[in-house]
């Protein structure tokens, strides 16, 4: 009979017992992180889908004490604003992913650039909506969605530029040098023969980070910043549906109430919606990011 | 990288198209890094005035008061500290747990099902969080844990005073499930990484299941951990919309934690849009350059922790 360093005295019952407790904390632990999930998607859900109607989907915000009225102008201002954060985001996010991975994978400046965009990614999405302000919202002197955009590209970049990174590093560089030894100059190479194979990949990233920002709400509420009317010109006000749930749950009005919770289901299931396709997308490619 | 090249003249050419296209993803990685020190240049620029008529005692004056402008943005930072660290508090226990029982415990066919629910937690927008937090968390706070915690620790000044629902505690808990997902999933993947040996060899001393993951895996995934329950701190002290939705709005330093506060990112996404001076607009840009310092020191603290794992395999002492 020796005993372990570890394991000082003790029987071998008592031993056990304690590690069945253990044990058993730790799946009730993982039962009570499932559990607040059911909790918040359940309500989302029950109560989200009994306040769903047509006009919700049809028909503009009406005045408070007015009964119905909907989110149509949110949704599609959710689209165009989303839209227009991939636009500003997209090009510099896989551009700067494309320059750590095929040329900068060891350079003092490349860890700057990857340290950055990763202390990026924990700047609060309010700050971010405050930068937004003091670049396009004050100079212009006015709300807008582009302004919006801007702010939503700006929490997208890191996320883009990163997975970009990892994607295009899991391409095996006996495909560049059969590209190359072709007679490929190196960009075509990246555009035509490393982006391509990666494909599948740097969508997953993309999808991941239009998940993310079509959820945020802070950003918003200073460059967007909501409107109750039909508008479809980027320089002007815009209503999304993030912004349209907060305002209305903070009203007194138990129908804006009602209307907040069925947006709020809308928005859950358009989030998660992307987020499963993205996850189908990136189970094709091995890695994960 | 780079390879070599051949003189000659279709290939000089060919070689300045790749000059070009370095030159210009090379100025788009440069792009990333100047937005980083934009956005600080841009807060403290904005913040000037307001940092300019305060001075540093800005951030220790516990008065706010926009129709008097006089600013100070101590109650703002109390209670972003305080929902923050009662958010890991009751989180990372839970996320620990959760990512032991995934990596360690689970059975196979379980793993893939439960780690993708804990993944959707993450994916739910956080003005929904907020939502949720406001007709459904707080009325059961209010009326069932919080005269409970009275109950048993009501002679801490922490749990005193009347029952409000929204208030700091919420506001903690709130956060607390908003930061699961993020430490249990990848603490998950810092737990699997620990080399099987270690286990194969507590277990081939007699040791319990325990007691392997207690004295082989935890010590040699532990640096990794604490990173990430350091960039789990980073994204509660950022987050914005939920814990608005739930904190109280008043810019006080309650002695209790029922009672309603505020924090930065709250006072911020309230106040700004409709802030009409421009000392009031100035001071709320100094919150939110605090809140970047802040978020920026424990989020490099966090990176300099998890890359130290990414740089090898840790062993335990």
């Amino acid at each position: 009979m020796t005993s372990h360093r570890y394991v000082p005295t003790g029987n071998y019952r008592r031993r056990k017992a304690t590690s069945l407790i253990a044990q058993g904390v730790m799946v009730l632990a993982a039962g009570l992180s499932v559990g607040a999930l059911f909790a918040v998607l359940g309500f989302v859900f029950v109560q989200g889908i009994s306040g769903l109607d047509l006009n919700l989907l049809t028909q503009t915000p009406k005045p408070p004490g007015e009964a119905g009225g909907g989110m149509a102008n949110a949704i599609v201002g959710t689209f165009i604003v989303v839209v227009l954060a991939c636009v500003l985001s997209l090009p510099v996010g896989v551009g700067a992913g494309i320059y750590l991975a095929e040329y900068g994978r060891t350079g003092l400046l490349a860890q700057l650039i990857r340290f950055m965009s990763d202390v990026l990614t924990g700047v609060p999405s309010v700050v971010v909506g405050l930068f937004a302000y003091t670049v396009l919202v004050l100079p212009l002197g006015h709300f807008s969605a582009l302004a919006g955009g801007f702010a939503l590209g700006v929490i997208m970049l890191p996320t883009v530029t990163r997975a970009t990174e990892e994607m295009l590093r899991q391409v095996p560089d006996s495909i560049r040098e059969a590209a190359l030894a072709l007679g490929f100059e190196q960009w075509k190479v990246t555009l035509r023969v490393v982006l391509p194979t990666a494909f599948n990949g740097v969508l997953t990233g993309i999808l991941l980070a239009v998940a993310r920002a079509a959820g945020e709400t802070a950003p918003l509420l200073f460059t967007a910043f909501g409107n109750p009317f039909w508008n479809l010109d980027p320089t002007q006000p815009m209503a999304a549906l993030p912004l349209q749930i907060f305002v209305y749950a903070i009203s007194p009005y138990d129908d804006w109430h009602r209307q907040a919770w069925a947006g709020a289901f809308l928005l859950v299931a358009l989030v998660l919606a992307v987020s499963v396709v993205a996850r189908i997308l990136g189970r094709r490619t091995p890695a994960r990011f | 990288m780079t390879f070599p090249r051949i003189a000659g003249r279709p290939v000089a050419r060919s070689q300045l198209a790749d000059a070009v296209f370095e030159l210009l993803v090379a100025a788009l990685g440069l792009g990333v890094l100047g937005l980083a020190v934009a956005i600080g240049l841009n807060l403290a620029g904005e913040a000037g005035p307001a940092l300019g008529q305060f001075g540093p005692a800005f951030f220790a004056r516990s008065i706010w008061d926009p129709v008097r402008e006089e600013f100070g943005a101590l109650p703002f930072i109390y209670g972003t500290l305080a929902t923050s660290f009662l958010a890991l508090l009751i989180g990372s226990p839970v996320a620990l747990a959760t990512a032991i029982f995934l990596a360690e415990l689970a059975p196979g066919w379980l793993k893939g099902p439960i780690s993708y629910l804990v993944e959707l937690l993450a994916a739910i927008p956080s003005v929904v969080y907020g939502l949720w937090g406001l007709f459904v968390l707080a009325p059961v706070l209010r009326t069932t844990v919080q005269p409970a915690l009275g109950n048993w620790l009501g002679f801490l000044p922490l749990f005193q005073g009347p029952f409000y629902g929204v208030g700091i505690f919420t506001g903690g808990v709130i956060l607390a499930i908003m930061v699961i997902p993020s430490i249990a999933a990848v603490s998950r993947d810092v737990i699997r990484a620990v080399p099987n040996d270690q286990r194969e060899a507590m277990l081939a001393l007699g040791a319990t299941r325990w007691e392997t993951i207690r004295y082989a895996v935890l010590p040699a995934a532990r640096s990794g951990i604490i990173g990430l329950g350091v960039l789990g701190l980073g994204r509660a002290l950022g987050e914005t919309m939920a814990v608005t939705m739930v904190i109280g709005n008043r810019p006080e330093i309650p002695a209790s934690l029922f009672a309603p506060g505020y924090t930065m990112a709250a006072v911020i996404a309230n106040e700004f849009a409709e802030a009409t001076s421009d000392l009031h607009l100035s001071a709320l840009f100094g919150v939110g350059f605090g809140l970047f310092l802040l978020t920026l020191l424990v989020n490099i603290l966090a990176r300099l922790l998890v890359w130290r794992v990414a740089w090898g395999p840790v062993g335990g002492e």
